[in-house]
């Protein structure tokens, strides 16, 4: 089994935070994970994305021009990896910020309007939780409750308070897959 | 100790902690400076020094000195700042004291960018500043086999009173993999300093550290021990790792993120029906060329693939002695060479 995982948004979306929490919920599942940013001079808005491979060897390149699933959570993104993804894999789509639909039929695509949901849920930071929440039940790589519980293992102390809400943002967001 | 998902960079910092670093001079550049970012309120923390230096010139002769007063002592850079250090690694080198170096290495040449690249091979393995002398150059492929290394890296400048360099690129240094942290080592006490430091020379006669002979015999001298040292580096410290080899007629040669990008290769390729092999060098210098002439005497092709115009490849041919034909592949600028334009080079083979 390898599964790879590219999120892809603004930088301040939490593409990077949601692509870790994914990595700790695979390595606490005994599987071997690599994740790997992209960096450069950027900024606050600016691009920022993260691949994450998950395998059950040894991961040899920890980077992909085809995953196996994706989530964008912005415009440019869609443009990026929305042709990338691999026939049969999954594409989950921030419809809140990205109006445009897929024209593809070989990929399972999920519209979630994510920001409006994180929005009603006091928070619009947890957009990208929201999505991977999707993301997970999608393409089932792990269990949901696995990616709680690497979230109670390993948000840092400060963000501790906001715990229940990305419990909360991952179940809405697996409740978009059916 | 359990696994932690923990990033290349940070993993560097830490495992030279524990290896028992104690003093670091270093200055800001990416994509290592994370490096600096832990050990600046973590060497503190542990009682030791930590120091931003007003430059790279500057930092790699704060690690002369505090390598001749014998403390364990590393600095860190990327490709431009590492140029700047080339004087002080020759005076290392002399002077034969043992210094580890982190080269997180960048696209170049110049300024150039940010992105991950082996663009400095040759200054690791031939070019490492003015006159006859290598330095250890080690080649991680992994967050885990970066803290190895750069344990390893410790122990070997010690014992051979060498430079050693760990030479990883910005993948490493940026991307997060689960691994495990050694055991904190105790910091070597002033009285258990090496014989041949100063140390102020109370009661005993005064130890002499110099790169400089004036008079020719007596440098020629002095280098003709170094050579002796380094052959035996040579024939002691030389690492590979070897993927698939047991059956390959075709042989990928790639070191760091390459090696374990070809990783992946070799197992499309064996997935083709293809008999294709790795060997990943894991020490740059010393060169695992005897193993190489010998995976070439019963192989039809060697493909040698980098980040970079084609470097090691030189020293792969150099090994083979032309008993079999050898390709290179090569990215430049940051640009990472993926599995999926690999493979068809190894098909036109």
């Amino acid at each position: 089994m390898q599964e790879e995982i590219i999120i892809s948004g603004f930088g301040g979306q939490g593409a990077l935070f949601a692509g870790q929490l994914l990595a700790y919920a695979a390595m606490d599942q005994g599987y071997h994970v690599t994740w790997i940013p992209s960096y450069g001079p950027e900024m606050r808005g600016g691009k920022a994305r993260c691949t994450v491979v998950i395998s059950d060897e040894e991961i040899g390149s920890p980077l992909v021009r085809r995953p196996s699933s994706a989530i964008v959570l912005n415009i440019p993104s869609m443009e990026a990896f929305e042709p990338a993804v691999k026939p049969g894999g999954v594409l989950v789509v921030n419809s809140s910020l990205v109006p445009q639909k897929s024209e593809r039929d070989d990929i399972r695509v999920f519209y979630l309007p994510a920001t409006d949901i994180a929005t009603e849920l006091g928070n619009v930071r947890l957009a990208n939780v929201v999505c991977l929440g999707a993301l997970v039940r999608a393409t089932g790589i792990l269990p949901l409750e696995a990616v709680k519980q690497a979230l109670d293992k390993h948000l840092p102390e400060r963000y501790r308070t906001l715990l229940a809400l990305n419990n909360q943002a991952l179940d809405r967001g697996a409740a978009c897959v059916r | 100790m359990a696994k932690e998902l923990i990033e290349g960079n940070v993993a560097i910092a830490e495992a030279a902690i524990r290896a028992g670093l104690e003093a670091f001079y270093g200055y800001p550049i990416t994509p290592q400076t994370e490096i600096l970012e832990h050990l600046s309120w973590r060497m503190p923390q542990e009682g030791r020094v930590f120091l931003q230096a007003e430059s790279e010139i500057a930092s790699i002769n704060m690690v002369y000195g505090a390598a001749c007063a014998g403390v364990r002592v590393m600095t860190s850079s990327s490709s431009p700042g590492i140029s700047l250090m080339q004087e002080g690694f020759s005076y290392i080198a002399c002077s034969e004291v043992p210094a580890v170096v982190i080269n997180v290495m960048r696209g170049g040449p110049g300024l150039g960018n940010v992105q991950p690249s082996q663009g400095d091979y040759f200054q690791a393995v031939k070019m490492a500043g003015h006159g006859d002398f290598h330095m250890i150059a080690l080649a991680p492929a992994s967050v885990q086999e970066a803290i190895d290394l750069v344990v390893l890296a410790f122990d070997l400048a010690d014992r051979y009173r060498t430079i050693a360099m760990v030479v990883a690129d910005g993948a490493i240094g940026q991307m997060m993999e689960p691994a495990e942290l050694p055991p904190m080592r105790p910091v070597r006490r002033p009285e258990e300093r090496p014989t041949w430091a100063l140390t102020g020379a109370k009661g005993r006669k005064p130890n002499i550290i110099t790169s400089l002979y004036l008079s020719a015999e007596t440098l020629e001298r002095v280098n003709l021990a170094l050579q002796a040292k380094l052959r035996r580096i040579a024939a002691q410290e030389t690492r590979w790792k070897e993927y698939r080899t047991e059956d390959a007629e075709l042989l990928l040669v790639a070191f760091g993120t390459v090696g374990r990008i070809c990783q992946t290769v070799v197992r499309e390729a064996r997935a083709l029906g293809m008999r294709v092999g790795l060997l990943r060098p894991i020490t740059l210098w010393p060169f695992p060329s005897t193993r190489l002439a010998a995976l070439a005497s019963r192989g039809r092709g060697i493909l040698v693939v980098e980040m970079n115009a084609g470097q090691m490849v030189e020293d792969v041919r150099l090994a083979v002695e032309g008993c079999c034909p050898v390709q290179s592949y090569g990215r430049m600028g940051g640009v990472i060479p993926l599995p999926d334009e690999i493979l068809p080079e190894l098909k036109n083979m």
